[in-house]
């Protein structure tokens, strides 16, 4: 199998014991981005020659046996939504496309401090705000298992990026689901930590109550290895937790004992693909032949959790674009006779379709008279949603169901429905309004051969046993090995 | 509780107060769309709420503070870096220009 193939944790393993060097391992990738990439249209943006500087700064320090950080020379992939000092940071906005940062977002730092090797910039829906990746500016990006099929979204050049091999692993977003969606439609593991569990320090704010920086990755170990590295305390993000970060990785194989399973029936109902059901529903029949126990449990407010996100997502989302007012950021149009002109023009011209709806709307359901029906409304729904899990988890450790209602579908097929499109999220924004850990893992293919994820939710800040849950069904099946095939390969 | 039909001229105002220039084209889609989409969000009326707090975030962490102490930050020019007109005085200072805003 190509170095491209393999897991972090392979890479890391022959980079640790002197099999390979950094610099050939960063080429291989950039060699595979160079071939595929133009059809995938995962990277924005490539560092080839900072990738290579990073790489041969390690191989160099490990010549000279100089202490490494845990990720030295393992190259990674960065949605374009989170800052990276001197390089584009364009959140696949027109309104972005020149910014520069001048600082790293938090991840970002403890990546570089770790000797990763930043690779580039994926592509995105246009600031996180879509489920196909489609609404980005700049271009579409490919599923690498059917390249007529969107890769999900808005982190869908990250998964494409993992799924197609041009990253062993990369980071992403999650607002709604943005992670473990695009995790599910492209065959990988997509893990979306607790609200609070990782600083959100230079990421582009979405909708600051949901947002969370999540990881994409070929299996469980290496999501873990991630978590490890970007999680933890940071004083310049307010709303992240003081609390210590377990060693996930070397906690995996833990034996998990008693292991109960909550299985909501409202994650079963209509809309459902009959293929999708099947494979999530055997998924649950090993882990009960693991010794796990299944139990049925009810999320009565789950039909509300779509209406009540759409509100209180884009009424942050009206709040925090506000800042891209074509003064101390971005684009400025050209065409202004006042501020108020020049700030209207600059928005005007700036913004795509999905992100003019979303202020939209955010500022209908926040504009007087409304409020209270519509914003203090869904806040109210969100807290009866957070009670709902509350409860379940009282019951089970894990709530399982499937990440996604249906697999990967055609470009093109729901760009004009906004609703249609929000209904990609329906089983995944629940644990964003809830705050809670979720992670989506390969559980099989439709007969079409396009992946299906299970998705696993558990408890805020219980990320190490929802990944030694997750580890224990990987460890008994093979889907997480499977990679798409891709032309000029060997 | 009766349903608000959203007209183009509400949909107009809205942008107005957003701060974003929408062509006619855009209004007359967007008055569709949100339309749609407010109809289908009004199904939350259905929920009784009475007594329930709002959630606004998940953690139970309200006001975190800490000592209000000088530390390194952006210098001026770093800061004002990605604004569109940056200018400089003659004394070396760092600032960005807009439209005048006082006659």
């Amino acid at each position: 199998m190509s170095l491209t193939h393999q897991t972090a944790a392979v890479l890391l393993g022959l980079l640790q014991r002197g099999e390979i060097r950094a610099v050939d391992l960063t080429q291989q990738f950039l060699d595979a981005i160079g071939r595929h990439n133009a059809t995938l249209g995962a990277y924005l943006h490539v560092d080839s020659a900072g990738a290579l500087e990073q790489a041969r700064a390690v191989d160099e320090r490990r010549a000279r046996r100089e202490p490494l950080g845990p990720l030295a020379g393992l190259p990674i992939a960065l949605k374009d939504n989170l800052c990276t000092r001197g390089l584009p940071t364009t959140c696949a906005s027109k309104i972005l496309a020149e910014f520069r940062p001048v600082y790293d977002a938090h991840v970002v730092s403890r990546l570089r401090a770790a000797d990763a090797v930043l690779l580039g910039k994926t592509n995105l829906d246009e600031f996180a705000m879509g489920s196909s990746t489609e609404n980005s500016a700049f271009q579409i990006t490919r599923n690498p298992w059917n390249l007529r099929c969107i890769p999900g979204g808005s982190s869908g050049g990250s998964a494409a990026a993992v799924a197609g091999c041009l990253a062993p692993v990369a980071l992403g977003s999650d607002t709604g689901g943005s992670v473990r969606q695009p995790a599910a439609l492209c065959g990988v593991v997509g893990l979306k930590p607790s609200y609070g569990r990782v600083s959100r320090f230079g990421l582009v704010a979405f909708g600051s109550s949901l947002d969370q920086i999540g990881t994409l990755t070929h299996d469980v170990t290496d999501a873990a290895l991630l978590l490890e590295v970007i999680a933890g305390h940071d004083p310049r993000d307010a709303t992240c937790a003081d609390q210590p970060v377990p060693a996930y990785r070397n906690l995996l194989d833990a034996p998990i004992g008693q292991l109960t399973i909550g299985v909501p029936r409202e994650f079963f109902g209509e809309g459902l693909d009959p293929h999708v059901e099947t494979a999530v529903r055997e998924a649950l029949n090993t882990y009960k032949a693991l010794g796990a126990t299944l139990k049925e449990v009810s999320l009565p407010h789950s039909r509300y959790a779509l209406a009540a996100y759409y509100l209180v997502a884009t009424a942050e989302a009206s709040s925090n674009l506000a800042r891209y007012d074509g003064v101390h950021f971005g684009h400025r149009s050209d065409r202004h006779d006042d501020l108020i002109s020049l700030y209207s023009r600059s928005r005007g011209e700036g913004f795509g379709k999905e992100v003019k709806r979303r202020i939209m709307l955010g500022t209908y359901a926040l504009s007087s008279g409304y409020r209270d029906a519509y914003y203090l409304k869904a806040l109210k729904v969100r807290r009866l949603i957070r009670a709902d899990f509350d409860a379940a988890f009282q019951e089970c450790d894990v709530i399982a169901g499937p990440t996604s209602p249906t697999t990967a579908f055609p470009l093109g097929e729901r760009v004009s429905d906004p609703l249609a499109m929000y209904l990609a999220d329906i089983y995944t924004i629940s644990a964003n309004l809830a705050g809670l850990a979720g992670i989506s893992v390969p559980c099989g293919f439709s007969p079409e051969g396009l992946p299906i994820g299970l998705q696993l939710l558990s408890a805020p800040l219980s990320e190490e046993r929802l990944l030694r849950i997750a580890r224990l069904y990987e460890s008994v099946t093979d889907w997480h090995t499977r990679r798409p095939s891709r032309s000029g390969d060997e | 509780m009766s349903q608000p039909l959203l007209t183009a001229a509400e949909v107009q105002s809205l942008a107005h107060l957003a701060r974003l220039e929408l062509s006619d084209h855009e209004l007359a889609v967007l008055t569709r769309q949100l339309e749609a989409i407010v109809e289908y969000v009004a199904l939350l009326q259905e929920v009784p709420t009475e007594g329930v707090e709002p959630l606004a975030h998940a953690l139970p962490v309200h006001n975190v503070f800490r000592e209000d102490e000088p530390a390194p930050s952006l210098s001026p020019q770093d800061a004002l870096a990605a604004t569109a007109d940056r200018r400089i005085t003659s004394r070396g200072e760092y600032f960005y220009a807009v439209p005048a805003v006082l006659e």
